[in-house]
């Protein structure tokens, strides 16, 4: 498809350390311009392997067999280094899930986010400065020239995470990475963060892909979605159509088991055995066609 | 109503408490201010808040893993507020806690028939190793978990699967009162599911008083008969689930749910409620 910010096709991967176990199956989507698609699924899904794969940071022991991945139409894989350097931390940025481990510990908040601006962006001390300044009223931070001379343990998870969102929209991205950002937040933090990125997104006109296992999360603030089990796409599409129209029984059974403090009588209904059965025979035939 | 079998009356509690050598003791400083929980036999009680409520140190309190630096804690009819723990062990069979990661609180090095023989003999439930054998593999099977697991150890189990041995090990122990602290914060939607169910029917079964500490607000909906919300050590209300799901009086707890996102669409929710400041 062109005009995609991203396209992932047909993007396979195995793991080296359990023998070639697959990891990913054949693993396709996309997104727009200014789209915030949602890629959800449970543990194991290969939603964070898809992220890291975009990111260039798979770990060693993951290997990717086949597939593409475009950004711009361009096939990252396949481009050199140098190339990809210079879209990773520039075009593409990432919102990570721990604040804290993201954020060297033993400098200031100021330099971490100009950085990039002066060295990738060739803006000057005063302006770079500026420019953070100017960021950090954006994410909400009241004080924020206080927050500029902060060591990353002065401030609280949910400012990190502003001051970390204020970094990644800091290069004018064209599309941000959001791996679980409101995982270890308290749920009052987590709608601040949540209003805050979609805020910022739709202010920049990035696109995002953010990743969580929270349907909730993904009702408010995604577009589109691709619901993964396994390494497999289960379903994708307009998020309205698929909670209220699921096509896949496992879909059906996710919303289901998904608690509701409004509504004790619908929520929490464990997934049926038979679907778990039917997904892991889904898989099975996928694999044998493979090796076929 | 029958006198609650736990119970904390004006707790306070404080850390970093300590005497000086000149002058009066360094007070501590509070996490709970005076806070008055009572649980019944047979009800689960749900205890929620953010991070930093006091929810945890309450919890603890209860059971006598913390001190209390004001109020009381009874047990059973009992004040055990300043007993020893001499005195409180013959009472530790009674009171049972589930943890939230299974992995840290279950042995590394034990098989899973260890970690629940072990405790049902050194609290003497059954003699000799065959007796204690036989009610792991029943507990095992209440659990939902196959006998195969009996050899392994925790970490070739899921994390579902541990968390179903930190329910019988808690179990298989007959406790009148078990502390659940955020058993399944860890835990991916289906597998939370299947273990809400578990931890409610056994609770009904065994006629548990349960105190369930939760940040999320809809899980505790669908397991607990009462609720307490904490907000910076205070209680700030209490009631039904029904009551305050429905119809929360507090302005904090009308916060909580407003920034729970819920699976359906809502265009509105976004923006509603919940100020945008940080300090």
């Amino acid at each position: 498809m062109s005009g995609q910010i991203l396209s992932v096709e047909s993007l396979s991967a195995v793991s080296l350390r359990e023998g070639g176990q697959a990891i990913l199956r054949d693993v396709s989507l996309s997104l727009a311009p200014g789209e915030v698609l949602g890629l959800v699924g449970e543990s194991g899904a290969g939603k964070s392997t898809i992220a890291k794969a975009v990111l260039g940071i798979l770990p060693s022991g993951i290997r990717i067999t086949e597939g593409r991945i475009r950004f711009e139409g361009r096939d990252m894989l396949a481009m050199p280094r140098a190339e990809v350097r210079s879209i990773l931390g520039s075009e593409i940025t990432l919102i990570p899930q721990d604040p804290l481990s993201a954020l060297n510990p033993g400098r200031r908040i100021g330099p971490q986010i100009t950085d990039g601006l002066r060295l990738r962006r060739g803006l000057s001390r005063s302006e770079a400065r500026a420019r953070a300044l100017a960021l950090l009223s954006e994410v909400h931070i009241r004080d924020p020239e206080r927050v500029l001379g902060a060591f990353p343990h002065q401030l609280s998870g949910g400012m990190r995470q502003r001051v970390l969102i204020a970094a990644a929209f800091s290069m004018e991205p064209k599309l941000v990475i959001a791996d679980e950002p409101t995982t270890a937040l308290d749920v009052t933090v987590q709608k601040q963060i949540l209003r805050l990125i979609r805020a910022m997104q739709e202010t920049h006109g990035t696109a995002v892909v953010f990743v969580t296992h929270d349907l909730g999360v993904v009702a408010q603030i995604c577009d589109r979605v691709t619901l993964l089990y396994a390494g497999r796409v289960i379903e994708s599409g307009h998020t309205a159509d698929m909670l209220q129209r699921p096509a896949h029984p496992y879909t059906r059974a996710l919303i289901a088991s998904s608690p509701r403090y409004d509504r004790p009588d619908v929520g929490l209904a464990p997934v049926p055995e038979s679907v778990f059965e039917g997904l892991r025979a889904e898989i099975a035939a996928f694999d044998r066609e493979r090796r076929a | 109503m029958t006198a609650p079998l736990v119970e904390a009356r004006d707790l306070v509690v404080a850390y970093g408490r300590r005497n000086r050598l000149f002058g009066a003791p360094f007070p501590g400083v509070a996490v709970l201010h005076g806070v008055n929980v009572a649980i019944g036999r047979g009800e689960t009680v749900g205890i929620v808040g953010e991070s930093g409520s006091g929810k945890s140190t309450l919890g603890r309190a209860l059971l006598r893993l913390v001190d209390a630096a004001g109020g009381r804690i009874l047990f059973d009819g009992e004040d055990i507020t300043r007993k020893g723990e001499d005195e409180i062990r013959p009472l530790r069979r009674r009171m049972q806690m589930i943890f939230q990661d299974p992995m840290s609180s279950l042995n590394p090095r034990q098989t899973i028939r260890r970690i629940l023989a072990g405790p049902v003999l050194l609290h003497g439930l059954e003699v000799g190793p065959a007796a204690a054998d036989r009610r792991v593999a029943a507990m095992v099977e209440r659990v939902g978990l196959p006998q195969a697991v009996l050899d392994r150890h925790p970490h070739e189990l899921s994390g579902g699967q541990r968390q179903r041995v930190g329910i019988a090990r808690a179990a298989i122990l007959k406790p009148d009162f078990v502390l659940a602290d955020e058993i399944v914060s860890g835990l991916d939607v289906s597998t939370q599911a299947q273990v809400l169910r578990l931890i409610a029917d056994l609770s009904a079964e065994m006629g548990l008083a349960m105190a369930f500490i939760s940040h999320d607000l809809s899980v505790v909906r669908a397991i607990c008969h009462r609720v307490y919300v904490l907000n910076g050590g205070r209680i700030v209300e209490e009631g039904d689930c029904e009551a305050v799901f429905a119809a929360p009086r507090d302005p904090y707890t009308r916060a909580l749910l407003d920034a729970i996102p819920l699976p359906e669409i809502d265009p509105g929710w976004l923006q509603r409620g919940t100020g945008d400041e940080a300090a």
